[in-house]
C-alpha cells in the first residue's frame, strides 16, 4: 500500500492516490485533496455532501453513489455535477477520503 | 513513500468522448440495460444520448413507462421449461419478480431513472417515424425528452460517438 504526504501528512492511498484508511482523513486534508484536483474552495455545500458521504461509508460501509446521494442524502444530483465538475462519483470519495463508489448507479 | 504526492488523473482534459445508446426495445429487461451504462458513462463525464425508436417507445410514452414488462416466453436465459412460459400469470410473476431485485439493488423505476438521467446531463431523443407511428404527442411522452429527432438529425448529433443498439 503505497503512502504518500499531502499537505505535510503522510496518508495511505491506493494505486490511483484514494485514501485508504477512514481515520486518516481530516478537514484539512480534504481541503487539500480538493486543490488537487482543481477544487480551490470547499463551501458549504461541498461539505454537506462530504459530511453525508463520510457518515453514511460509516454505516453501510461502502461510499454511496450519486443516487444515493441524491435519494437517500437529499442532495440534488445537478448540483453534485456543479460542486464536483464532470466526474462528481470519484472527486467526491476522493475528497471524502473514501473509495470510490462500488454500485453503477 | 513516494516524492510526490500521488494524485488520481480524473481525465478533465479529455473533452471528445461521446457515447449514445439507441434502445428498440419495450421490455423491463432490455430498458434497464441501456439506462444503467449511460448512467456510468454520465458519471464519467461522457456526453451521452439515448435515441427511442420502435418498441423502445414504451420507455418515454407516459402510459406505459412506468408499466414496463418482463416476459420468460422466449428467453433461454429464464429457468422456466418453454411450454410454461406462456401461461397466464408467468410474465405479471417475472415482472414482478425482477421489480423486486432492481429494488433491492436501489435501482429505481425506468420514470425516476429517466429523471436521474436528464439531471446527469444525459440527451433524451425521440425517433420522429416512431411518433409518427404510434401517433404519439409531445404531452405523450417523458417531460424530459431533449426532442423528436428524424434518424439523418440523430446522426449528425452523434457523430464521433460510440454506439450501441439494444
Amino acid at each position: 500500500m503505497p503512502v504518500t504526504t499531502i499537505g505535510g501528512q503522510e496518508v495511505h492511498v491506493d494505486d490511483e492516490g484514494f485514501l485508504t484508511e477512514y481515520d486518516e482523513w481530516t478537514e484539512d486534508l480534504a481541503r487539500e485533496l480538493a486543490t488537487n484536483i482543481g477544487i480551490a474552495d470547499l463551501n458549504d455545500d461541498h461539505w454537506k455532501v462530504i459530511t453525508f458521504l463520510r457518515s453514511d461509508f460509516k454505516d453501510q460501509g461502502e461510499t454511496a453513489t450519486l443516487r444515493r446521494v441524491s435519494a437517500v442524502g437529499g442532495i440534488p444530483t445537478k448540483s453534485l455535477f456543479q460542486l464536483f465538475p464532470k466526474k462528481p462519483a470519484r472527486k467526491m470519495s476522493y475528497v471524502s477520503g473514501l473509495p470510490k463508489p462500488a454500485g453503477c448507479i | 513513500m513516494t516524492d510526490a504526492p500521488i494524485i488520481p488523473d480524473f481525465g478533465d482534459d479529455d473533452e471528445d468522448r461521446k457515447i449514445s445508446f439507441v434502445c428498440s426495445k419495450g421490455t423491463l429487461d432490455m430498458a434497464y440495460p441501456a439506462l444503467i451504462m449511460a448512467s456510468g458513462a454520465l458519471e464519467l463525464g461522457i456526453e451521452t444520448h439515448i435515441f427511442f425508436t420502435f418498441w423502445g417507445m414504451d420507455m418515454i410514452n407516459k402510459k406505459t413507462m412506468g408499466n414496463l414488462k418482463f416476459t420468460p416466453v422466449g428467453n433461454t436465459s429464464m429457468p422456466v421449461p418453454a411450454a410454461m412460459a406462456p401461461l397466464p400469470g408467468m410474465t405479471t410473476f417475472a415482472t414482478h419478480k425482477m421489480k423486486k431485485q432492481m429494488e433491492d439493488l436501489d435501482i429505481p423505476d425506468i420514470p425516476t431513472f429517466l429523471e436521474h438521467l436528464q439531471d446527469m446531463g444525459c440527451h433524451l431523443w425521440a425517433c420522429k417515424m416512431s411518433v409518427d407511428m404510434f401517433d404519439l404527442t409531445e404531452d405523450q411522452m417523458f417531460d424530459g425528452l431533449d426532442g423528436v429527432l428524424n434518424v439523418g438529425e440523430f446522426m449528425e448529433i452523434i457523430e464521433g460517438a460510440q454506439t450501441m443498439f439494444i
